[in-house]
């Protein structure tokens, strides 16, 4: 069996937990076993009504005062205990920052792996492999969980799978699972999510975008890049490092914990390509991508790659288009 | 307050990164190790905590690996201002999450820290699991993607980065592993006093041995393209002029 748990994100269920779907209906299928799905905690019974079309054997609902806000103690606990009493070949969830906050407490609890954040699935074995970026996305490399491992815990990359490939039909089934917490178990306290104000610039909206990474090496060597975005008429963005740098503002900043657009054109200057950026620009209709590392991995996903000094680039290619 | 700071050495974002011929693993004699980004923010957040507390607390650096690599990690760490450092000597390229862990989990656990920061992840590995399953291991409470901390008597909030710029304060009572986001504060650079310093303070050397591991690489591989990219490249004003083609005629996005 593969449980399939979904998080709640605002309300809804969270477009990575759809993906997740959509991947533990694939692996059920080519498995040939079958699929329940989890929703537990916040919101659990409102997101219980939104999968009820999502083809499974079985609809599971964990409700319970102590988790009605997220926690890693208790969901870690929870989970856990769904996991001894089901015990699922795998667990699937997306990629999120909750999972990232949990998953590994459920992995040590009940001595299982968590392969994390995965991007593809590879059948051509005996059992399936499971395929993530490693070293900054320049290799990547397929995992094999171990064989003697009852269950294992699966994290998907955003994309890996697509919601538009979910199977509908309803669920054979619908139980309860009675969730057991004591006080003792939830030791952390969270508030409520906030969102900190913004600048009022959207760039989800912005046909064209120029968007700089480390590669720019100063904050003095910023200006060169705003010239540039300025005569093309394109908002400027970047990559995490340079508003880590204090280089630009975040509200500037594309990827996993930034925003996530998909421009015209997405002209990227000096950014190697990490995982966590990708995720938020890999949507955009055309990208080009300027590198002096010709093994960047920003250029897996460019449409063009240029593969020079931008330091001499740009600056040229400024006075060209102000020509 | 006794503050662990776990560091990991990883290639440079400028090393070429080969497989090497058991295709498990990468070319190591080509690599420079530099300390791993997120791990630099780690330290000066344990290093301004120690010195706003001002109570004598300690701060511990920590890393595991082969001597060659991880040497330089240890001493940046030391000439920054932390007091002692722990080296957990293990020479297989471990790639497993738990058997990672469960070294350091065996190895901390008689420290009885009341803070271990870690980074996010390491960009090497990237699993972003190792300090949330020691603080499982070693029954503390845990907190990943802090991106400000706030101290308090046998507490710290936590205020923990979410997807697309939404954040969430959290408040665990110590012991308590704490996963730092990059960004959180400005790292230091050593200082020639502290460089000197450094030579003088303990650094603890412990053998490590792996436990058996849950996951295992099969094969590195050099991700396909996806798309049908076309590569520029030449002289300076060949590169301009082809990106101007590109930009007028072929996506008209400037007049």
């Amino acid at each position: 069996m593969i449980l399939v748990v979904l998080e709640n994100q605002r309300g809804s269920i969270h477009a990575f937990s759809k993906e997740a779907v959509a991947a533990g209906q694939n692996l059920a299928s080519k498995l040939g076993t079958e699929l329940s799905i989890l929703c537990m905690g916040e919101n659990a019974s409102s997101l219980k009504e939104q999968a009820s079309d999502y083809k499974a054997k079985d609809l599971i609902l964990a409700e319970h005062d102590m988790i009605s806000t997220y926690s890693a103690d208790g969901y870690s606990k929870v989970l856990s205990d769904i996991i001894t009493d089901l015990s699922p070949k795998y667990v699937i969830m997306g990629h999120s920052y909750m999972v990232r906050d949990f998953m590994p407490r459920v992995s040590a609890k009940l001595n299982l792996p968590f392969v994390s954040d995965i991007i593809s699935v590879n059948h051509d074995g005996g059992s399936p492999a499971f395929a993530r970026q490693v070293f900054n996305a320049k290799l990547a490399t397929n995992i094999q969980p171990d064989e003697s491992s009852n269950t294992t815990l699966l994290s998907f990359q955003s994309a890996a799978f697509s919601s538009d490939d979910i199977e509908l039909g309803g669920s054979d089934a619908a139980s309860v699972f009675e969730v057991n917490l004591n006080n003792e178990d939830i030791k952390s306290m969270s508030e409520p999510e906030f969102q900190e104000s913004s600048s009022g610039v959207d760039l989800t909206t912005a046909e064209l975008i120029v968007s700089v990474g480390r590669g720019i090496e100063s904050e003095d060597n910023i200006p060169m890049v705003e010239s540039l975005a300025e005569v093309m008429g394109a908002e400027i963005a970047s990559s995490r490092p340079v508003v880590d740098m204090g280089w630009l503002p975040s509200y500037r900043q594309i990827g996993s914990s930034g925003q996530a657009v998909s421009p015209k054109l997405y002209f990227s200057v000096g950014i190697s390509g990490a995982i966590q950026h990708v995720v938020g620009m890999k949507g955009s209709k055309n990208i080009i991508a300027i590198n002096k590392d010709e093994e960047a991995p920003i250029f897996e996903i460019a449409d063009y790659a240029v593969i020079g000094d931008l330091m001499e680039i740009l600056p040229k290619l400024t006075e060209e288009l102000q020509k | 307050m006794k503050i662990a700071v776990l560091t990991k050495a990883i290639p440079s974002y400028e090393s070429s990164i080969r497989v090497d011929s058991t295709s498990k693993w990468i070319d190591e004699a080509v690599v420079n190790f530099v300390v791993n980004e997120s791990d630099s923010y780690a330290l000066e957040e344990a290093l301004q905590i120690k010195e706003k507390l001002d109570n004598g607390s300690e701060v511990v650096v920590i890393t595991m690996g082969s001597e060659d690599n991880t040497s330089k990690v240890l001493k940046d760490g030391l000439a920054k201002g932390a007091d002692r450092a722990i080296f957990i000597k293990n020479e297989d390229s471990n790639t497993d999450p738990l058997a990672i862990a469960k070294l350091f989990a065996d190895n901390l656990k008689d420290e009885n820290f009341d803070l271990i920061f870690s980074g996010l992840q390491s960009d090497d590995l990237g699993s972003g699991q190792t300090g949330v399953l020691i603080g499982e291991m070693l029954d503390m409470s845990t907190a990943t993607l802090g991106i400000e901390t706030d101290i308090e008597e046998s507490k710290i909030k936590v205020k923990r980065e979410l997807e697309s710029g939404w954040f969430q304060w959290v408040t665990l009572p110590l012991p308590a592993s704490v996963s730092i986001q990059s960004g959180i504060n400005e790292p230091r650079y050593p200082s020639l006093k502290g460089i000197m310093g450094a030579k003088r303070k303990e650094s603890k050397v412990i053998d490590g041995q792996s436990s058996a591991a849950k996951q295992n690489f099969i094969n590195l591989f050099i991700p396909k393209n996806e798309k049908a990219t076309e590569r520029i490249e030449g002289d300076v004003d060949g590169i301009v002029a082809k990106i101007m083609d590109i930009l007028k005629n072929k996506l008209r996005v400037v007049s």
